[in-house]
């Protein structure tokens, strides 16, 4: 039964509703636009920012003297040579304005004698990590944005709405075709400005700590409509994902909060400590950074010290009972639901793929090289170049959204009527298409596809383990096809659904192997074994483009340099 | 050591005209709810419509079925060796299998 298509028009489009897509969405309706915020899920409570269990890096100087300036060098420092410098800039520079505009909408930044509490993290020189009691950062910073998105008017939220193409009038992006979920309905959406804030590409792998919306959605729009990707390569693993026990109602990145408060201590089978092998001397301080540590406890692994799971122990055995309920109270409860008492068990935990650091081209406007689309967030490649410092992902959601806003809004105002969008009839009738009944299992598809990633393209990679990858995606794609399988049809038909994500997966899946293999060094987040040494020549930013529905690796001569700084 | 469940789930898209199936999951103990019905998806039928975003951290509060009449959110509840019911909300509109229409009517879309 064909579907009519739906119709829908507005001055800015913002496609994700993580902290990046509700602040640019807030930026864009004060600049005068009129919005369309959509999400393939619920508005606001989905990717990557309601997960963020952890903490927020910006230079307030509340807890000690600070400077935005210090807080760049430990960007760059912690981004091994490659951080695009203007962005990075930008995001230290604007972080604390973000930061106290939440303050006063109310997140709850927890407090110490009256001032902002900022935390040590590893890799900043100083205390700078602000944070919402307990390990509650990422739910506050969702629903205090939700709460002023639900208050603007010119704000139209569409929940259930998965964008499937960009719509191009000539170079120009003039909107997009979706599937609305609820219906099954294809729709066009007419938009003088879209921003792109879909969050990172973590669903990529079987062990992973985002959402399950975080498949690269937005990095693959980008691509076909003719934009370029960044930095692909580089995917941050964080090094102490819960393992084992079992743990529900916690999400697996939890054990960052208790290391910045309590240290802790990172143990392999044999109850020593180990990251001392790898240069970093821990003593029950937590300094290790996210490269090292998760290629530390990779190698633990390999060598046959690691824990029954296949990760390493995590203890605080040492810390006091009373010191552990002081700053985790209500969490303390929780793990004792799960069985789990710190005071007499270490858990198991190991790398699970976290952030990435690449992404969509931008100038520090947030602007593609296509007029009319933007990215905000995750979304954006190269701020954080081949190791993400922590903390800095909540701040990038925030500063890039405002910005991404505001710059949206400015383009769609010098455009005085929505352009005609040449290929919207392609897209929309793939969302409809049907190629009959086929036997195509998608879940499993998306299984191979994700335990390919985390095996071949994981934090330890090889020419012969990325080629494998490769030749892998080019089974599952000729296996998907060209139409996806009919049957269902109507509202939440998971097939379809599926369909159109694994033709993203699949394309960014090609996107980051082919850059990881290109790029013949160990840095940062890419830790090649048939390449150990960091390389000189290898100072540069791979570009990705999409020609013929083949990858192109191009590369600059150097990262981008900052203006006058 | 793994052990058994057998998750009975209601499935359609017409609260009148729906079904029951029935569906032995392995799970080693711990294991959610929302973890068996993702193996039934990938393992059996993938057309299973469930929704979930956040697949563990309780952070989404998508993944709210009944579970043998009550409300639960299928990340936080265990399975079990045993015979488990699960339909979809009962109080909201159905969508298909377990998805009910559960977000707030200003967050949908309905065209221009």
């Amino acid at each position: 039964m064909p579907v009519e298509p739906m119709h829908a028009e507005t001055d800015v489009l913002v496609i994700g509703s993580g902290a990046a897509g509700m602040y640019a969405a807030i930026e864009a309706a004060r600049s005068g636009a009129q919005v369309l915020l959509a999400d393939r899920s619920l508005i606001g409570r989905g990717g990557a920012t309601v997960m963020a269990q952890m903490t927020v890096a910006v230079a307030l100087g509340a807890e000690t003297p600070d400077h935005w300036s210090h807080h760049y060098d430990d960007t760059l420092k912690a981004g091994r040579g490659l951080c695009d410098q203007s962005l990075a800039r930008l995001l230290c520079e604007e972080g604390p304005a973000c930061i106290r505009a939440m303050d006063e909408w109310g997140v709850g930044w927890a407090r110490k004698d009256g001032h902002i509490a900022q935390a040590m993290a590893p890799g900043h020189d100083r205390p700078r990590c602000a944070y919402v009691d307990f390990l509650n950062t990422g739910p506050a910073v969702s629903k205090t944005l939700r709460t002023v998105v639900n208050k603007i008017g010119a704000i139209r939220r569409a929940g259930d709405l998965c964008v499937v193409d960009l719509s191009r009038d000539g170079g120009d992006i003039v909107g997009a075709a979706a599937l609305h979920l609820g219906s099954g309905a294809p729709v066009a959406i007419g938009a003088k400005a879209t921003v792109i804030a879909t969050g990172g590409l973590t669903r990529l792998y079987r062990r992973n700590s985002a959402s399950a919306n975080m498949g690269g959605d937005g990095y693959a729009l980008a691509l076909r409509a003719g934009a370029a990707l960044t930095d692909m390569e580089f995917v941050q693993f964080f090094p102490i994902g819960h393992l084992a026990p079992r743990l529900i109602g916690m999400d697996p990145i939890m054990w960052d909060p208790f290391r910045y408060k309590l240290g802790g201590r990172l143990l392999n089978n044999r109850g020593e400590e180990f990251t001392q092998s790898y240069g970093v001397v821990e003593d029950g301080k937590y300094v290790i950074t996210r490269d090292t540590g998760s290629y530390a406890i990779l190698k633990e692994v390999e060598a046959g010290r690691g824990s029954p799971h296949g990760g390493v122990y995590l203890s605080f055995q040492h810390v006091p009972e009373a010191e552990l309920r002081a700053a985790f109270g209500p969490v303390i409860d929780r793990l004792a639901r799960n069985g789990i008492d710190l005071t007499r068990m270490p858990v198991e935990v190991a790398p699970i793929a976290h952030y990435h650091m690449g992404g969509i081209a931008v100038d520090d406007a947030m602007r593609t090289g296509l007029p009319g689309l933007f990215a905000a967030g995750e979304a954006v490649g190269g701020a954080n170049g081949a190791n993400r410092l922590s903390g800095n992902a909540v701040t990038e959601a925030l500063v890039f959204g405002r910005r991404a806003g505001q710059s949206a809004a400015a383009h769609a105002k010098r455009i005085s009527k929505v352009g005609r969008a040449a290929n919207a009839g392609e897209a929309l009738a793939l969302i409809a298409a049907d190629a009959g009944p086929r036997d195509l299992n998608t879940a499993a598809m998306l299984q191979t596809l994700q335990s390919t990633m985390q095996d071949d393209v994981g934090p330890l990679r090889s020419a012969g383990k990325l080629t494998r990858a490769l030749a892998r995606f080019y089974d599952v794609t000729q296996e998907l096809g060209a139409l996806p399988p009919g049957g269902a049809g109507g509202a939440f038909d998971m097939r379809r659904l599926e369909w159109l994500d694994l033709r993203n997966m699949l394309l960014v899946a090609r996107a980051v192997t082919q850059a990881a293999l290109a790029r013949q060094e160990t840095r940062g987040a890419q830790q090649r074994e048939d390449y150990p040494r960091t390389s000189p020549e290898w100072a540069v930013n791979q570009f990705v483009n999409l020609r013929d529905d083949k990858i192109e690796l191009s590369r600059n001569a150097a990262p981008a340099e900052a203006a006058a700084s | 050591m793994s052990e058994s469940a057998t998750l009975i789930i209601w499935r359609g898209t017409d609260p009148k005209s729906g079904r029951w199936e029935s569906h032995a999951v392995p799970f080693e103990p711990g294991q959610s709810v929302l973890d068996g019905l993702r193996w039934i998806r990938t393992n059996r039928d993938p057309t299973l419509a469930i929704r979930f975003s956040c697949i563990n951290a309780n952070a989404c509060k998508e993944c709210m079925v009944e579970l043998d009449g009550k409300t639960v959110y299928a990340c936080t509840e265990r399975l079990a060796a045993r015979e488990m019911k699960i339909a979809p909300l009962s109080n909201k509109k159905l969508v298909r299998d377990l998805v009910t229409e559960i977000a707030p009517p200003g967050e949908r879309f309905g065209g221009r």
